[in-house]
């Protein structure tokens, strides 16, 4: 039985298949959406092999050339020309590939496209070694020796390759551990000094502009100073000898095209052969990475590295924030459904206060900075601090007033979802605590409230996954691209909430878009946007499961 | 069995209950004090937004500060002033006199501070004083011996040991002491001006010949001063007496001006061929031209009349392309203006005063095409008038008084003119939109022009939006209405999850993913547009020509799940005919087709971009309420329709879309302001470029995107801050009110379907 056309059309099946392409669609760019930030996130710490490419290169002359493909597309023969390339004249469509071949100290370039049409030949041999450094990017190439000091430990000519790869790991792991002990006392030690420092100058300033002159104060200021400036020499002492330990070892390795170059080990992080290594090697070397990405600081301007700072300020921020908003949330909603005389008047305030979750973020950035900052902040220092000024203390972007910011943006999310979780209580519950002579408060406290609280904690979640993912207000009340310090140490008052912090979807904005090295922070953006995706896609699911939990346990209670 | 006696007004009892009254009570109080609160400062946002937009609104305001003899002035008509201006900080005033004397007084109290004799030794008398570039404190002193003297004030702060400021005033000589001889017979009028190279100065006597001499600077060796060398070019000749003569800042042009009104204009690009372009009027028939002076910037000039208008005047292309003298615009006093007086132009900003014969001061700024003030300070004639540095002082020299006022005038730039319309601003040839906010130089022109922006905002929402409404609502219906239901369990939370979906992920892909993709495959997107709606509608038609046994193996509703590989085939082919398309149709780069055959530009960054991105993230929005809207139709409604013999289309467009229909508008709406108020997804995927132009292919600023670029580098509580809280402002009242719509309306829906 076959329709017709104009039956087809008639019954309407033409509309209805397109409304639901239109779903289908919208389904696809979704999962697509996700589905990309998780393969091009995920897959960075995977390592690559490295390929030994020989091909001709836009002026027709022969390179060979090593590294790893980063990327391919294809492109129109005609763009080519018109970049100056030679093209077969009967291909339309050629694919290029991204080649990353590192060794930006020698080449001055990390990355390289290459037509495939152009290479001639493409192997993978072993002992390639890729090396991670703390400047310049990856370093590709082949080992030639170590030395300690002039002298040479191990080479590939007398040693074969496998012991002085050994022994290149061993001295490796020797000075990361230096390097970490340096770093230890850098931050932990001399930062404390610095900042005790700092406090003891803001003391005898404080002191000096309250025209107190005290022999005895100024005298202990003094040896307080002293001491610390002792200790601080002592550390310097200790840190020179690190430094000229962790220098002792060199790394010498041969480019493709030849090239010797030095390194010293105290600029590297780590050193392997992708080439060589088996796949259970892979996943290893996947699982370091990746603990790396989770737990360590960034390097090269943020684009190699860790994120540790930027999650750790994201979650400080976000802890501040809900410790704010919730109380206040709660109290606000609570009066408006519990305490107000309903009527207009609190009709209005409900339709005001659900609308100004619609109001655009940075609007609330612009209210944090003038009000908070400017105003508030300003004040507190005028009051709190004159001893820092001219030097802003809390009259500049900090924590504190991006938490804040943020909990003002967030409140109308905890106020929207308490107050649905109180109108789903039914009266009878009420009615019946306070028929047993509960006061209202009572009622509130032993009844409601806990009966409420799975709403009110979708709403805290809610809260903290938009707070989580919010940037716009938070580039004018907070976030820098690179923060010295953390916004938590060993310094007294251990919490500094005047600190500027760093956060995971500023990141992503600053190394995407502001950074000198694009190309190469890429894989490293996609990696912080799926972790971001990831949190807050499982707080969005967890109050999903709450609410759902919650309208089961309700549902026997209204008859 | 005895019972136990319950004394439920025991003590213990009756103390717990007053504590357990005393909680409640405080309970009460205490949240009914915080949830106010909480409520009051939400609110705040609104009020502090309008705290700090509201200066802008305010007119400025004028206090008499002094009053005193002027000092030095006597008898003697030597002692008159023939120049009168004042120190950075409103602290010290200076006098010049006729017979060469220049007198730094206190403006407090009319003290003389110091005194210094210029023209002892020369022995002549002062005829006409003109100011170098302005704020340069250089003035040029022509003599009745012909001869010219520039000299420079100076103000050097000193402290003494408990930091207390003084300033020691003090005269140099930057072109030497020597006097520059330049006519045979007393200076009428005279004009210069410099740059760091080179000084241009003309003068003119009571004949219609004027002299020009240029100086070059050339820098010292120890870079601690600079040596001059002298040029005197021929002399011309001017159609007229010149009773002003005035020289830009570029030094291209001289302005020369008698009283009657005519301006004959030269150039001095060569000050060896002094060429005369012709005559101009620049005041009505009748009148007398009775100021003439540069504005800051040595752009444009300022000429008033004995009519009471002062008028803007300033070098624009015509529309032929050749320069001309143009008026601008003009400002008149508002009750009964009498003749101008005297103008004083501020330094820092394009901003003047005038006071006319009646003694009403008037101030104005160019930019905003403004008057902030009006008032009659003074009732006698006015002698001299000058305005502090700062803008934050106005002395008037009158009748052997000087009397010294503060002005508080903070925000002269703004009006809703200048805001919203098109302003000619300097160096431009017609009227314009543009937002340029600051720049380097002191003497710029702030060009704080809304419109661009909110122009830019409404075009990144409109093609948003039209990516958005039919993928979202369509969706919604299909979900609502014709999904299966264990379908639209999973679909629905999947979509509202990409709400929460935080913009920068979006916006960084945009950026950095579907741009460079959209570039290159830029014929593709277009063919999808076709392919896309075709396939499906291809599909739907071979499907319901397949037999009932295939068919039926599908159960109602599962459409979109068959459409799934469906859709993912179709992009894929769409994006691969699209090669040969392009090579059909666009020469093989569909790219370069556009900007060299359509002439159109192309920005990689451009609203097309903008729109997929911004429109992605607004679908779950308008997708979710509409959603509701459409499912929340009572089932009877539909039922009824179906039970009559309508089919499930005819059902849904005449019965349940008409009865969904404000819910689905409320929802666009709510779309819509997510949409106009996005700042990530713009400031990311687009150039931040504030044109205006409709161009899918260009870029465009949002005001969103331009608070998060300028509020950090702006200055606190200037005008430019102010501005960017207004945009704030804006912002919020617009989304706060359509989202107030579109609450009503959906409230108004749930009432309705209430009582069905």
């Amino acid at each position: 039985m076959n329709i017709s056309v104009k039956d087809w059309y008639k019954s309407g099946s033409p509309w209805i298949w397109l409304n639901a392409g239109a779903v289908a669609l919208c389904v696809i760019m979704v999962v697509g959406l996700l589905g990309l930030i998780a393969v091009k996130g995920l897959g960075h710490f995977w390592p690559s092999t490295l390929y030994v490419t020989e091909y001709q290169n836009r002026s027709g002359d022969q390179k060979t050339i090593l590294g790893e493909i980063a990327d391919s597309e294809l492109v129109s023969a005609t763009q080519l020309k018109s970049a100056g390339y030679q093209v077969p004249a009967d291909i339309e469509y050629i694919e290029r590939d991204l080649l990353k071949v590192g060794n930006r100290d020698v080449s001055g370039q990390d990355f390289l496209w290459v037509l495939s049409t152009s290479i001639s030949k493409q192997t993978a041999p072993e002992n390639l070694i890729a090396v991670e450094r703390r400047e310049w990017g990856n370093f590709y190439g082949n080992l030639v020796s170590v030395k300690e000091g002039d002298k040479v430990v191990a080479s590939v000519a007398n040693g074969g390759f496998e012991s002085t790869w050994a022994a290149l790991q061993e001295r490796i792991e020797r000075a990361l551990a230096i390097q970490e002990e340096i770093h230890g006392i850098e931050k932990g030690d001399i930062g404390s000094i610095n900042y005790g420092l700092e406090r003891l100058r803001l003391k005898e300033r404080g002191l000096e502009l309250q025209g107190d002159s005290d022999p005895i104060k100024l005298q202990s200021i003094a040896e307080e100073r002293a001491g610390l400036n002792a200790e601080y020499e002592v550390l310097k002492d200790q840190l020179n000898g690190l430094y000229s330990q962790v220098q002792r070892d060199q790394l010498l390795a041969k480019t493709i095209d030849g090239n010797e170059v030095s390194m010293s080990l105290s600029k590297v992080v780590l050193a392997y052969a992708p080439n060589d290594m088996g796949f259970f090697d892979k996943i290893s070397h996947y699982i370091g990475k990746l603990g790396e990405f989770l737990l360590d600081d960034p390097r090269e301007a943020n684009t190699e590295g860790g994120i540790f700072p930027a999650i750790f300020g994201t979650v400080m921020m976000v802890l501040l924030m809900s410790i704010m908003v919730t109380p206040f949330g709660v109290i606000a909603a609570v009066y408006l459904r519990e305490y107000a005389k309903q009527g207009a008047v609190t009709q209005v305030i409900r339709i005001a206060v659900n609308n100004l979750a619609g109001v655009p973020s940075i609007v609330y950035g612009v209210f944090g900075l003038g009000f908070f900052i400017y105003f508030l902040g300003g004040n507190i220092d005028q009051l709190f601090y004159p001893e820092a000024l001219p030097a802003p203390t809390f009259g500049t972007p900090g924590l504190l007033w991006a938490s804040l910011t943020l909990a003002i943006l967030t409140v109308p999310v905890v106020i929207v979802a308490t107050e649905e979780g109180l109108s789903r209580i039914p009266r009878s519950v009420r009615e019946g605590s306070l028929a047993l002579g509960a006061t209202k408060f009572e009622t509130l406290w032993r009844v409601v409230l806990p009966m409420s609280s799975p709403a009110i904690m979708t709403g805290v979640i809610l809260a903290i996954a938009r707070a989580a993912g919010e940037v716009a207000p938070l580039m004018l009340v907070g976030v820098v691209k690179l923060a010295p310090s953390l916004p938590l140490d060993w310094n007294y008052p251990f919490i500094h909430l005047d600190r500027k912090f760093m956060h995971l979807g500023f990141h992503i904005y600053d190394v995407g878009f502001q950074s000198p090295n694009v190309e190469a922070a890429r894989p490293l953006v996609y990696a912080t946007a799926f972790l971001l995706v990831l949190v807050i896609a499982v707080l969005n699911l967890a109050a999903v499961g709450i609410r759902n939990g919650l309208r089961e346990k309700y549902k026997s209670l209204e008859h | 069995m005895s019972s136990v006696k319950l004394d439920l007004n025991s003590p213990a009892l009756a103390r717990k209950r007053k504590i357990r009254n005393f909680k409640d009570t405080v309970a009460t109080h205490g949240i009914g004090v915080g949830g106010i609160s909480v409520i009051m400062t939400i609110m705040l946002i609104f009020l502090y937004l309008l705290y700090e937009v509201a200066p802008m609104l305010q007119s400025a305001s004028i206090d008499k500060t002094a009053e005193f003899d002027v000092p030095g002035l006597t008898t003697d008509e030597s002692t008159r002033t023939m120049f009168l201006t004042s120190e950075e900080q409103a602290e010290i005033g200076m006098r010049l006199t006729e017979s060469g004397d220049v007198i730094f007084f206190d403006l407090k109290e009319g003290g003389i501070i110091s005194q210094v004799p210029l023209l002892d030794e020369i022995g002549s008398k002062v005829s006409v004083v003109a100011e170098g570039r302005i704020g340069s404190r250089t003035l040029i002193l022509g003599l009745e011996n012909g001869q010219a003297l520039i000299v420079k004030h100076k103000y050097v702060a000193k402290y003494d040991q408990d930091a207390n400021r003084t300033l020691l005033p003090e005269i140099v000589f930057p072109y030497g002491e020597e006097p520059i001889a330049l006519l045979n017979e007393p200076v009428a009028s005279i004009a210069m001006n410099e740059n760091d190279e080179n000084m241009v100065l003309v003068a003119s006597g009571n004949d219609s010949l004027a002299q020009i001499v240029h100086f070059t600077k050339e820098e010292d060796l120890f870079g601690d001063g600079f040596e001059l060398e002298r040029y005197d070019a021929p002399a011309f000749e001017l159609s007229l007496k010149a009773d002003y003569l005035i020289i830009d800042a570029e030094m291209d042009w001289l302005f020369a001006a008698n009283e009657s009104g005519s301006m004959e204009r030269f150039s001095i690009e060569d000050v060896d061929v002094v060429e005369s372009f012709g005559i101009t009027r620049i005041i009505e028939k009748g009148e007398r031209l009775t100021q003439f002076e540069p504005l800051l910037g040595g752009i444009s000039v300022l000429a008033a009349d004995s009519s009471g208008t002062t008028s803007q005047w300033f070098m624009a292309r015509d529309k032929e392309g050749t320069p001309q003298f143009m008026k601008v615009r003009s400002f008149i006093g508002d009750d009964e203006p009498t003749e101008i007086k005297l103008i004083a132009t501020e330094e820092r900003r394009k901003g003047f005063f005038t006071v006319d014969s009646s003694g009403v001061v008037s101030i104005y700024n160019t930019t905003a095409h403004r008057s902030v003030l009006e008032e009659q300070l003074i009732s006698n004639p006015v002698d001299f008038m000058v305005v502090a540095p700062r803008a934050d002082a106005l002395i008037i020299e009158s009748s052997g008084k000087l009397k010294v006022w503060d002005v508080y005038n903070k925000h002269p730039e703004v009006s809703w003119s200048s805001l919203w319309h098109e302003v000619w601003y300097e160096n431009y040839d017609e009227p314009e939109y543009i937002w340029q906010s600051s720049a380097a130089t002191n003497d710029f022109e702030p060009k704080m022009s809304l419109a661009p922006l909110a122009f830019g905002t409404i075009k990144a929402a409109l093609y948003a939006m039209l990516f958005a409404i039919p993928l979202a609502i369509c969706g919604a219906i299909y979900t609502a209405y014709f999904m299966a239901p264990e379908w639209r369990r999973k679909v629905k939370p999947m979509i509202e999850l990409m709400e929460a979906l935080p913009t920068v992920i979006i916006g960084f892909l945009a950026g950095l993913f579907l741009a460079p993709f959209i570039e290159t495959n830029l014929s593709g997107v277009f063919t999808l547009l076709l392919v896309l709606p075709f396939g499906i509608l291809l599909f739907g038609f071979t499907w319901a020509n397949l037999p009932q046994s295939i068919r039926h193996k599908v159960p109602d509703g599962w459409d979109a799940v068959l459409l799934l590989p469906v859709l993912l085939l179709l992009v894929w082919f769409g994006l691969t005919i699209a090669t040969p398309i392009e090579q059909m149709f666009f020469d093989g780069d569909m790219r370069t087709w556009v900007s060299r055959d359509l002439g159109i530009s192309f920005d990689q960054r451009n609203a097309l971009v903008v729109g997929i991105a911004m429109g992605f993230a607004v679908i779950p929005s308008i997708f979710s309420i509409a959603e509701d809207a459409i499912f929340s139709v009572p089932k009877h409604l539909s039922n009824g329709s179906l039970a009559l013999g309508a089919t499930p289309w005819q059902t849904l467009v005449r019965v349940v879309i008409p009865t969904a229909s404000p819910g689905i508008f409320s929802a666009v709406m709510i779309g819509m302001g997510r949409a106009v108020g996005e700042t990530m997804i713009v400031l990311m995927a687009t150039g931040n470029t504030p044109v205006m132009d409709w161009n899918i292919f260009e870029g465009m600023r949002t005001l969103a995107a331009n608070i998060a670029v300028e509020v950090p580098e702006s200055e606190v509580h200037s005008t430019h801050y102010r501005v960017l809280f207004l945009a704030a402002f804006v912002l919020f009242l617009f989304t706060f009110v359509v989202n107030t719509v579109a609450e009503l309306i959906r409230q108004r829906l749930r009432n309705k379907y209430g009582s069905l």
